[in-house]
């Protein structure tokens, strides 16, 4: 086989970038966690590379999830938009982003959600789009409301979308979760202060964005997601007397 | 050089998943009736050895030449159509399959080769963050033997890496995110 020189990987995000496997205060991850520690990859083909879609994977109108079933979602009609980066500040152009969420009242569309709040029969909570070829997207959807969990006394989850990225390798592989400003529900939940560093907690925050802001329309909220940055190449990098 | 941008971090998947993420041709790496298309199947368990049914598996490989539709491949990008990716989520067995083409071996630094593999993550509720995982193939055991990610490892971690050949043919996969009673925890990597 013909050797080849890889191209650079990508940087380790800082310590308490991400939230540990094993967190005492969110009670699930106490049998899903691994308890050996982890092995590194390092990157390799496979790892330097993902999956990249095209537009076959979207649906018209996945990117509005106020509309299904032929009418209107009930809710703050909301949009939500930002770009996807990497940790250089480079647009991630033409990538999927998949989301999820409650409806206005805080309930999944999805059987295992019994809590009494009503189900939106216009509301499935679920959109797509892809990034245009500045990293764009923009989804019209409503503000989700909170809902309780069980998993203290008293425990309600902060409003949030769930996203989904790919970014261009497997190594950039994120799911995350987007929050709204100054969630009275934040200092309670577990799953939010499982990040252990405060100000990469807050980049799971968005903000209100009046320019986005549509009159008698629907409200605008601005989030920008970074996804790991490359290494520098060993001719930046490297000094020369290593 | 601006400062780096600190990355997003990642939060659990949750309980609903399956609103947003599985595809009706998730498991569908290659379409059925495909030649030479392989069944890899498994459950995801816990660490009480139960099964876990809200989770999601999905995987990512080279082509059956070891080639990437990828423009990061130094050696090229294919357009040989080969998807390369599936995504499956767990059912109330914590079952998972996929079909799709054993993958080529694949250069690397030094002159060295990796074996046949996938990558593998799994996302589940109850996990903050991604596992990932790879699969190796049983037919390659003289590959697996010099491939420089399982030569990392002590030989029951490899063997747990290493799919099982079920009588149907189906290479048999399975993933513990613990140790339990039932069995020792899977290896998982950082990435």
């Amino acid at each position: 086989m013909t050797p080849i020189d890889l191209p650079p990987g990508y940087r380790a995000d800082p310590s308490g970038t991400h939230p540990p496997m094993d967190f005492a205060g969110y009670g699930s991850t106490a049998l899903r966690h691994p308890t050996r520690a982890l092995h590194v990859l390092p990157h390799r083909l496979t790892e330097l590379t993902g999956p990249l879609f095209g537009d076959e994977r979207v649906l018209p109108g996945e990117d509005d999830l106020t509309r299904w079933n032929g009418g209107e979602a009930v809710g703050q009609r909301i949009v939500v938009h930002g770009r996807v980066l990497d940790g250089d500040g480079r647009p991630v152009p033409n990538t999927l982003v998949e989301v999820w969420q409650a409806n206005a009242g805080g309930r999944y569309f999805h059987r295992v959600d019994n809590w009494p709040s009503p189900l939106d029969p216009n509301f499935t909570g679920l959109g797509r789009t892809m990034t245009n070829d500045k990293g764009e997207f923009r989804f019209i959807t409503i503000r989700p409301g909170a809902y309780p969990w069980g998993n203290h006394p008293n425990a309600w989850r902060p409003a949030h979308i769930h996203f989904s990225l790919f970014g261009r390798a497997f190594t950039q592989r994120l799911v995350t979760q987007m929050y709204f400003p100054d969630d009275p529900l934040f200092f309670q939940d577990p799953i939010f202060n499982s990040v252990p560093d405060p100000q990469a907690r807050q980049r799971m925050v968005s903000a209100y964005d009046h320019e986005a802001t549509t009159d008698h329309w629907a409200l605008g909220f601005r989030w920008d997601i970074v996804l790991r940055g490359r290494e520098q190449t060993p001719f930046e990098s490297e000094p020369d007397d290593d | 050089m601006t400062e780096p941008l600190g990355s997003t971090p990642s939060q659990t998947v949750g309980p609903f998943l399956s609103i947003g993420l599985p595809w009706p041709d998730g498991p569908d790496v290659v379409p059925e009736g495909t030649a030479g298309a392989i069944r890899i199947a498994g459950t995801l368990a816990d660490g009480a050895g139960a099964p876990v049914p809200d989770g999601l598996v999905e995987i990512w490989q080279a082509d059956p030449a070891g080639r990437f539709a990828h423009p990061d491949d130094p050696r090229g990008p294919v357009a040989s159509g080969f998807r390369g990716f599936g995504r499956c989520a767990t059912e109330s067995g914590g079952a998972f399959w996929f079909r799709t083409l054993k993958p080529g071996a694949l250069p690397c630094e030094g002159g060295r080769v990796e074996a046949p593999h996938l990558d593998v993550s799994v996302f589940a509720r109850g996990m903050l963050h991604r596992l990932v995982t790879r699969v190796y193939f049983p037919d390659e055991v003289d590959a697996n033997a010099a491939d420089p990610v399982l030569r990392e490892l002590d030989p029951a971690e490899r063997a747990l890496l290493t799919a099982l050949p079920q009588p149907d043919g189906t290479l048999r996969f399975d993933i513990r995110l613990q140790a339990a009673e039932a069995g020792p925890e899977t290896p998982f990597f950082a990435v």
